[in-house]
């Protein structure tokens, strides 16, 4: 394991966050709290509790999760894409590491920034409802496996892209739709029986179940249907990125 | 000694169907400047990055320092030094961020002084802290050098490394080679400037289409398909060669002033005095003889043109 070079990417792909930390820090918690404003006071307001839940506090968990997966998609996906565009890749490619290391430096970069944002996002929220957080162990262990999973998800995406459109593509096109439809805002509950089947081939419903039964010990579906959901998301992605390695595909000609 | 790169039976064909490398082998000598020469598309770049890892090969295999490029690519590539032929860098990035990156990525610890020194020696110690984008083309093939040996490596590729730019940063980066050279570091490079591989080369691989036509060492190459040529200026033009001289390999040029007589420097003989004689007899007279070499660079074109 050639730990200088995770240490390298690491810390080059971090700094990298920390000179446009305005941009990925601010913007998050400006929209973050926009959701808050509309949902949680304006319309919140007149919404019943669901669950024994309070209807602004009920969307925390949710919109946590729409920002992360964006969040870490974008990031990763930017992260390795743009090496890739400029053509600088070479130099990773040309080096003594195997994807092991790629991974960790890039995915782990890109998971640690989408992990504080969470955390960010979790301080914001605690401003403008009563936050309880009933398993924080859970709650500590959803957050950190979807930010690894999409950022790997994301650095798939990065990999894939071969311009700036695909990049934006699978975040706008596929993942915020499936996170808004996901029971961000939401019970899957509170849908017809119809719908409520068709939803539960949306894998982002059991990612935000999972993480609200953290926060408020209810949730749609079992929580370790939720977990092993997520876990099983993850070995797929982990496993297309060694494939894209093993072959060379879209890296090396 | 083993040789510190092995190249044996190499071939690529890219995913187009173009096959740019032919069944290449090729040992190149630990501490030696090896020059690769070749017209544009010849297979160079792709040699070169089939050995760094950044090609994958299809047929064929290397061996750097006795490890297999693929099974051991650990121990290849931390040897291996690469200035690639395109200028690429990471725009919003300091000079001193990059080459930092350099480093780690080859797994070397950390060494502030030993950058240090290298930013120094070229010249890009007072640029450590702009960003790439703001520098010159010049010094972007500077930091790109300085990335290739801020991990120490005892294998350095340079791939066109003098391709626009200017005359005294090219004199430096032959001093720099020759640096290099002395601490026993090997170093293959490609060029379109033959005078530049006369010049610094230990020995010259000539690459057409694919395929490795020639590795020799310069001097042998130089003297072996070394032809000197002896010009006549001639004091009044002649229609055609005369027929008393015929027996000698004669050129008219086209102005009728001159007759080139091309020899091998090689021969037992030169036929310098029988032509010499025989021009006396026919009564031709010049007002002037010059003699040249040939160059690498009349080697070089002869060789490709050949087998084109
Ligand atoms: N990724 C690729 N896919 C398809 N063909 C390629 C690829 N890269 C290079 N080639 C082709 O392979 C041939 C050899 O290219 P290469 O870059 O090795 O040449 P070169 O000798 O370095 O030329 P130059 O002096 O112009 O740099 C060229 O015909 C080129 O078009
Ligand atoms: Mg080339």
């Amino acid at each position: 394991m050639n730990l200088p070079a995770v240490r390298a990417i690491y810390l080059f792909e971090m700094s990298r966050t920390f000179r446009t930390l305005l941009q990925s820090v601010v913007s998050p918690v400006i929209s973050t709290s926009l959701y808050f404003v509309v949902f949680g006071a304006a319309i919140g307001s007149r919404m019943t509790a669901i669950d024994g839940v309070d209807y602004g506090a009920f969307i925390v968990p949710g919109l946590m999760m729409l920002t992360l997966l964006t969040q870490s998609i974008a990031n990763a996906s930017f992260g390795i894409y743009f090496p890739q565009f400029t053509g600088t890749i070479y130099e990773i490619l040309s080096a003594p590491i195997s994807v092991v290391e790629i991974v960790l430096g890039y995915v782990g970069a890109a998971a640690t920034k989408s992990f504080v944002l969470g955390l960010i996002i979790l301080l914001t929220a605690a401003f403008f409802v009563d936050l309880r957080i009933e398993h924080p162990l859970v709650m500590a262990l959803f957050l950190v496996l979807t930010c690894v999973t999409f950022s790997m998800f994301g650095f798939l995406i990065g990999i894939w892209a071969d311009n700036f459109e695909k990049l934006q593509l699978v975040p706008l096109l596929i993942v915020t739709p499936l996170a808004f439809l996901g029971g961000s805002f939401y019970s899957i509950d509170m849908l017809p029986p119809l719908w409520r089947t068709v939803t539960l081939f949306n894998p982002v419903v059991y990612l935000i179940s999972g993480f609200r039964w953290s926060f408020y010990g209810t949730s749609d579906v079992d929580i370790w249907v939720s977990l092993g959901a997520t876990v099983g998301f993850m070995f797929v992605c982990a496993f297309a990125i060694w494939w894209i390695f093993k072959t060379g595909w879209r890296l090396k000609p | 000694m083993p040789p510190v790169i092995s190249i044996a039976g190499l071939s690529k064909t890219y995913g187009t169907g173009f096959a740019a490398l032919k069944n290449v082998d090729l040992e190149i000598r630990k501490g030696e400047i090896l020059a690769l020469l070749g017209p544009n598309g010849a297979g160079k770049t792709t040699l070169i990055s089939i050995v760094c890892g950044l090609v994958r090969p299809s047929a064929g295999t290397v061996t750097v320092d006795g490890h297999d490029i693929i099974s051991a690519f650990r121990a290849t590539r931390a040897l291996i030094g690469l200035v690639p032929q395109e200028l690429t860098t990471d725009a919003f990035e300091t000079v001193w961020a990059t080459v930092k990156l350099s480093r780690g990525l080859f797994g070397k610890r950390r060494d502030d002084g030993f950058l240090e020194k290298l930013l120094k020696v070229l010249s890009l110690w007072d640029k450590k802290d702009t960003r790439m984008m703001h520098l010159s083309g010049g010094m972007k093939r500077r930091v790109m050098i300085a990335k290739a040996l801020s991990h120490e490596p005892e294998i350095l590729f340079l791939d066109e490394p003098t391709a626009g730019v200017d005359v005294e940063l090219r004199q430096d980066m032959w001093a720099l080679v020759r640096g290099l050279r002395e601490r026993g570091v090997t170093i293959i490079l490609t060029t379109h400037y033959i005078e530049e591989a006369e010049e610094m080369a230990d020995r010259i691989g000539v690459i057409n289409k694919g395929e490795l036509i020639l590795v020799q060492d310069k001097a042998e190459l130089m003297a072996s398909l070394g032809k000197k040529q002896l010009t006549l200026l001639l004091a009044e033009p002649l229609a055609a060669v005369p027929e008393a001289l015929s027996r000698h390999k004669l050129d008219l040029t086209e102005d009728g002033l001159s007759l080139v007589y091309t020899y091998e420097t090689h021969g037992e003989r030169t036929g310098i005095t029988s032509l010499l004689q025989d021009v006396n007899a026919a009564s031709v007279r010049f007002r002037d003889l010059v003699t040249d070499n040939s160059s690498l660079e009349e080697i070089f074109v002869s060789l490709v043109t050949e087998r084109a």
